[in-house]
């Protein structure tokens, strides 16, 4: 029996410990570039910074590079997220609800932009760009970006689609509905959770979208991403510190939002009815 | 029967339905009157939920023409058919509250919004869940999800309202008394009510007359009653109820090898210790009691005999006498007056 108890108190203790470690692992680089968006110094050895500031910050906002990256970004992110729900969001519907020739096949064929290093698929892309013109254009930006935001675009509702039972459609033709009411008042609403994670998760794909952005926009066109590799060369630490806390900041929002309101929300709860 | 199909609740003429290269329906007739309820009771795989669903509209015939309240519904789709179906697991929306989910086919219909609150609240009335309006399918019971569907159904004011094993999903205890409810609301309201069964004490008891479907045709369409007493073919006569059922013909109280096939119901047969006219010994084998009644299964000469009785009950081993009251004969499965 003791030897029970003792053998219980180690495997806490050990849980405890590797919590911590993780809890280190995760938070510590946030720590760390929380404490240096305000530090006006702070390096080896010293356990505290020389002191707090808000310098980095007005220097980010008052940089009118800066600026207008934080501009193109949240310009070119949402319009990217518009664009791909129009094409990626029927072709989910008919993956998820219809059976077609090839249907698997092109499902399966949708991961191969996810599949290779990318830069490779860029560097590809590039030649063609500098035959269309494209380089260095909003466009070609764009197109780029929406590349990340198709897996995700297609794969999520595609399963939301395909998991909304099809007497829930039935009842509703029953009651009288036409085919498109019935698609938009049950089918949609019902889909809607999965709908809302491709759309944060293709929002933050495209939001974190640095490499084919680099290619293609640099020097015309810098996102917040793209800024921050010039950033990091040219400015002192406490300015990319200060653009990363930016720079996460949507993500933590939209995440924020869809725990609210699809996780916890009835339209999850509403799934067990089956 | 009038020859469009004028004057009728729901006339059903010719169906056939082909699913997968297999004739799942061929050539069923089926007419009901307006008002009646009628029952469509068959093993799984009799095409019982087909005609259900054909009848909605959900299914395209593939030859056939449907007809309700007289007027030819064939082509419309389920969305123009003046019939309303309870689903069997209910297909409540889980996102919308149980008032919303009874208020849709007014909205799609484009009634007003006093209109529908009056009407929503009188469904809700009509099944007793007026307490439930603003919770969600996810919220309420089983039974109280099935009521749900119900006032969904039934605040359409269909001509025809369509039930998809109604009861399945219910418990035992619960499944009697809804089926009460069900039988009480439909005759009050006068609806011409279809549903679809595997159950056949379910059939037997809630319907003016049950349809009972085998291989996608209908063997018999009658009332209970009939159905039970008069079963025309052999298929019907083993469906429902228990069956003693003996190759050959019945000859002075015996079974004789003949052309016909012998059907006698357990409670037509008579149990006595003493031999009385008619009558011819045999040899108790076995006693299954079944709650308020036995089953005795007992060995004559000519043949062994379920026998359900309800007193003067004999031990196992005992001789007895057993007569035949009533016996049903069939040739090539067809009922022989």
């Amino acid at each position: 029996m003791a030897k029970f108890f003792k053998s219980i108190n180690l495997s806490r203790i050990g849980i405890n410990l590797f919590i911590a470690l993780l809890a280190v692992f995760i938070l510590g680089p946030l720590v760390w570039l929380g404490v240096h968006a305000f530090a006006a110094d702070w390096h080896y050895p010293n356990l505290y910074p020389s002191g707090l500031t808000m310098r980095w910050w007005s220097k980010v906002f008052l940089d009118s590079a800066l600026a207008t990256a934080i501009k193109n970004s949240l310009i070119i992110s949402p319009i990217v997220v518009i664009i791909s729900m129009f094409i990626c969001l029927p072709a989910a519907y008919a993956a998820g609800r219809m059976n077609f020739f090839g249907r698997k096949a092109f499902m399966i064929t949708l991961f191969s932009a996810n599949s290779f290093p990318k830069i490779g698929l860029f560097a590809a892309i590039a030649t063609l760009y500098y035959a269309l013109n494209l380089m260095g254009t909003f466009v070609g930006v764009v197109i780029i970006q929406l590349l990340g935001t198709i897996i995700y675009m297609t794969w999520i509702p595609a399963a939301a689609f395909a998991a909304v039972p099809k007497n829930l459609e039935e009842a509703a033709r029953d009651a009288g509905a036409s085919k498109f009411t019935v698609f938009r008042t049950i089918t949609l609403r019902l889909a809607m959770p999965g709908i809302l994670v491709a759309i944060v998760m293709s929002f933050l794909a495209s939001f974190d979208e640095a490499q084919g952005t680099y290619l293609v926009g640099a020097p015309a066109i810098f996102t917040m991403p793209t800024e921050m590799y010039s950033l990091v060369q040219n400015y002192p630490i406490q300015v990319a510190a200060v653009f990363s806390i930016l720079l996460a900041i949507p993500s933590v929002l939209l995440l924020g939002l869809a725990r609210k309101h699809i996780m916890g929300g009835q339209l999850a709860e509403g799934f067990q009815l089956k | 029967m009038t020859q469009e199909g004028n004057d009728m609740g729901l006339e059903l003429k010719g169906l056939k339905k082909i699913l997968g290269g297999r004739v799942i329906i061929d050539d069923l007739h089926l007419s009901v009157a307006p008002g009646e309820m009628i029952s469509l009771l068959g093993p799984s795989g009799c095409g019982k939920t087909t005609t259900l669903r054909m009848i909605a509209g959900f299914l395209a015939v593939d030859a056939g023409q449907i007809f309700v309240a007289g007027e030819d519904v064939t082509a419309l789709g389920p969305d123009k058919r003046p019939s309303a179906m309870v689903f069997q697991n209910y297909a409540l929306w889980p996102h919308m509250s149980v008032s919303k989910n009874v208020a849709y086919p007014l909205k799609i219909k484009g009634l007003s919004k006093p209109e529908i609150a009056e009407k929503v609240d009188a469904a809700l009335a009509l099944v007793n869940l007026l307490h439930h309006k603003d919770s969600r399918p996810g919220q309420i019971s089983g039974g109280e999800q099935q009521r749900v569907a119900l006032a969904r159904a039934l605040v359409q004011e269909p001509n025809i309202l369509l039930l998809d094993e109604p009861l399945s999903n219910l418990d035992a205890k619960l499944r009697e008394k809804v089926r009460e409810d069900i039988r009480q609301l439909q005759r009050r309201l006068g609806i011409t009510t279809v549903i679809v069964t595997h159950d056949q004490e379910e059939a037997l008891s809630i319907s003016d007359r049950v349809a009972v479907m085998n291989n996608g045709r209908i063997e018999q369409f009658s009332t209970p009653h009939e159905l039970y007493n008069a079963p025309a073919t052999e298929y019907v006569a083993t469906f429902i109820g228990s069956l003693n059922r003996f190759e050959g013909d019945l000859v002075s109280g015996l079974i004789q090898p003949g052309a016909h096939v012998t059907g006698i119901r357990p409670e037509d047969l008579t149990l006595s210790m003493q031999a009385f006219e008619g009558s011819h010994p045999g040899v108790v084998e076995l006693i299954i009691p079944r709650g308020h009644f036995y089953e005795v299964v007992v060995k004559r000469s000519d043949a062994t005999f379920r026998i359900f009785a309800s007193e003067n009950i004999p031990a196992v081993g005992a001789n007895v006498h057993v007569g035949i009251k009533k016996s049903l004969r069939y040739l090539n499965g067809k009922l022989v007056a």
